[in-house]
């Protein structure tokens, strides 16, 4: 999975203004790899509002329509259509959003944008906490977090939303999750996603050293440990929602030392943790469920 | 060709003689038929426009902002809650310079619930940098949609068309109906400077900092000013062509009035008929539509009022804890460069009729002068 097939033509440069070890800047230099130069880019207020650099630069060479916080997945709807209007079918559009910007305050127009199958690719890359206004909670913020406005011993008591099976139940024909960790992998969905028509979710894990009070030379790693135990697993949803794919080739690792290894959860004690563990473990089983096809959707039953 | 249709019809026409290319809207009384026939428009390819059929007012604007941005011509339709829940985006556009028409109804905002007219929705959007322009008929309803797109897309600033809800929503009229074919040398196809291009890539809307901020925001005024002669002539040109003109304000009787009203909106042409009742008792009275509110018509405003004795302004809106919203607007254009007194009267809020009973009673007050409060009269209160 991880032998180096990573295209050499670079749309993102440097002078870009994140974090070091920022995920997110990462994610983007993999997507557009994969996606090529005729993709435009619709950003919704996130890390990336800031990363893409101040006026007048930007540090993509790709064009972007910057719009506000709730408004990617409606944004993007109307960039494609304006484009094929005026006679451009080519171009791939992309909303680019944060967790915040996806699982919050952006759902509502996601959620619409994938009922009418816009053909679009929307991309969450998930840094679990509103990073960009200083690591406040997101309904991604998994349990067990520390954030700012989740501290001491207020730190957040539920899970993670399930992203993949709200997008699963729009019945869209694309839905992949992917890691930083994991490029040749990342590059691959993407790429498959730029082929096919309507809407298109992939959901990427993007660590953030700051938020998550973790050394940014342990970004990559903090990643490709989030998928071997179990927190964060590399799904693909195809058929319109109904077929599940989960990747399994790894050697799984121990969800506590995930969790020790960042600043945000070692505030948990081990009764606390072999609770998240058990809810990892629980969500696991759930998704190979899902990959059999043995779990109860209603309206999805082959 | 000429047809009998309502003021929300009106607007369709206005939107299928622009050759508009991309649509998003939702549904919201009493705007709801402006979507319906265009929906229909693009469905039997009358219209050749993509509809987006979003799940809110606030991704309906959106959409129009992406469309724009894209380079093509784009328009929404909403009303009163609608109006409001887009108001983020409303600003969005303007800061994005982008030419969106959108026509708003006229409908008074909840709670209570009410779906009848009044003002308080679009003139909550005054500060933004839309354009506003509120029409009284139907026919100016469908003439106004044609003449915003090419100010719009002169002055890159986004276009507001306001109407009274049922007054002229769903009040039928005859429309002399506009075709596209001879309205395309008025309005050529939409060929914007800057645009979403991956053959020429920009990053729009990115950052600002204190150091440019600022001079944008300037420009925006300065369009907003250069937009005065564009809707001037932009008016003349379509009377050319086609016969019908509006003015940015419209002064009725006003050359010898002793004393003028100042209205807008479907009160207008009530008014005028006010006006020529009164005339012929020898009253010398004269009314004042303002038609274009944003840039407000100092100028013309000011022209027409400074020769009369006594104003009186009919808002139907309020400014809570301040006055009406034309009151203030008519005042300020006075204010240092004449004395003639003005006084304000707020009626009809949430759809209560302004009959020709009502406006008399306003104009009787006005010219004798008694119980009567300096800024703020409420006419036909209950209480």
């Amino acid at each position: 999975m991880n032998a180096p097939k990573i295209p050499l033509p670079e749309l993102m440069t440097s002078g870009h203004l994140a974090c070091q070890g920022c995920g997110a800047t990462q994610a983007m230099r993999f997507a557009l790899k994969a996606l090529g130069p005729r993709t435009a880019l619709v950003l919704p207020a996130c890390c990336w509002s800031v990363i893409d650099g101040p006026f007048p630069h930007s540090s993509l060479k790709v064009p972007i329509l910057h719009t506000a916080f709730e408004a990617a997945a409606s944004t993007a709807s109307g960039l494609k259509a304006g484009l094929e209007m005026r006679g451009d079918t080519e171009t791939v559009v992309m909303a680019w959003a944060g967790d915040g910007g996806t699982f919050d305050i952006g759902i509502q127009a996601l959620s619409g944008a994938a009922e009418r199958n816009e053909d679009i690719i929307y991309c969450c890359y998930d840094n679990e906490a509103y990073m960009n206004t200083g690591i406040q909670r997101s309904s991604s913020t998994p349990i067990g977090a520390w954030t700012t406005t989740t501290p001491g011993v207020h730190w957040k008591k539920r899970p993670k939303k399930k992203m993949i099976d709200i997008m699963a139940a729009h019945s869209i024909p694309y839905i992949a999750t992917a890691s930083v960790a994991y490029p040749n992998d990342l590059i691959e969905k993407f790429r498959k996603a730029r082929e096919i028509k309507g809407t298109r979710f992939l959901h990427v894990f993007a660590p953030c050293p700051t938020g998550w009070k973790l050394a940014p030379e342990l970004s990559v790693s903090m990643a490709r440990q989030a998928v071997t135990s179990k927190v964060f697993p590399l799904v693909e949803v195809t058929d319109n929602g109904r077929t599940w794919k989960v990747w399994k080739d790894f050697e799984p690792t121990p969800v506590k030392d995930y969790c020790m290894a960042q600043g945000r959860f070692r505030h948990l004690s081990e009764d606390e943790l072999r609770l998240v563990a058990e809810g990892i473990e629980e969500n696991w089983q759930y998704l190979l469920s899902r990959e059999a096809g043995s779990a109860f959707v209603p309206g999805l039953q082959h | 060709m000429k047809k009998v249709i309502m003021g929300n019809h009106a607007v369709s026409y206005g939107v299928r003689a622009s050759d508009v290319k991309v649509i998003s809207a939702y549904p919201i009384t009493p705007q709801t038929q402006v979507v319906e026939l265009l929906s229909e428009m693009c469905a039997n390819g009358e219209l050749d426009a993509k509809f987006i059929a979003v799940e809110s007012e606030h991704s309906a604007l959106t959409a129009c902002v992406g469309a724009s941005a894209a380079g093509s011509r784009t328009f929404t339709a909403t009303s009163s809650q609608g109006l409001l829940l887009m108001h983020e985006i409303i600003h969005w556009a303007v800061g994005a310079r982008l030419p969106i028409v959108m026509s708003n109804v006229n409908r008074a905002v909840g709670p209570p619930w009410s779906i009848w007219t009044d003002q308080n929705d679009s003139l909550s959007q005054r500060d933004t940098g839309w354009l506003q322009i509120y029409c009284e008929s139907n026919q100016e309803v469908q003439d106004t949609i044609v003449q915003a797109f090419k100010i719009a897309e002169t002055v890159m600033l986004p276009v507001m068309i306001v109407l009274d809800a049922f007054f002229l929503s769903h009040t039928f009229e005859i429309v002399d109906i506009l075709e596209p074919e001879a309205v395309r040398p008025f309005l050529p196809p939409y060929r914007p400077a800057r645009k979403i291009d991956t053959a020429d890539p920009h990053s729009f809307g990115n950052l600002a900092g204190p150091g440019e901020y600022f001079e944008l925001r300037y420009m925006i005024e300065k369009a907003m000013e250069d937009s005065r002669a564009v809707i001037e002539r932009t008016d003349r040109e379509f009377e050319e062509r086609f016969g019908r003109g509006y003015g940015i304000v419209k002064p009725y009787r006003c050359d010898d009035a002793d004393y003028v009203l100042v209205t807008s909106g479907t009160v207008a042409s009530t008014t005028r008929a006010v006006v020529d009742a009164m005339r012929a008792e020898g009253i010398k009275i004269g009314s004042l539509k303002v038609r274009v509110f944003r840039p407000f018509p100092f100028d013309e405003v000011r022209e027409v009022l400074s020769k009369a004795k006594k104003v009186g302004v009919i808002d139907r809106n309020i400014s809570f804890g301040h006055h009406g919203i034309f009151y203030q607007e008519v005042k300020s254009a006075l204010y240092g460069r004449t004395n003639v007194p003005v006084t304000g009267f707020i009626t009809g809020l949430g759809g209560r009729d302004v009959t020709p009973a009502v406006i008399r009673g306003i104009a009787e007050k006005l010219i004798a002068g008694t119980n009567l409060e300096p800024d703020i009269n409420w006419i036909g209160v209950k209480i």
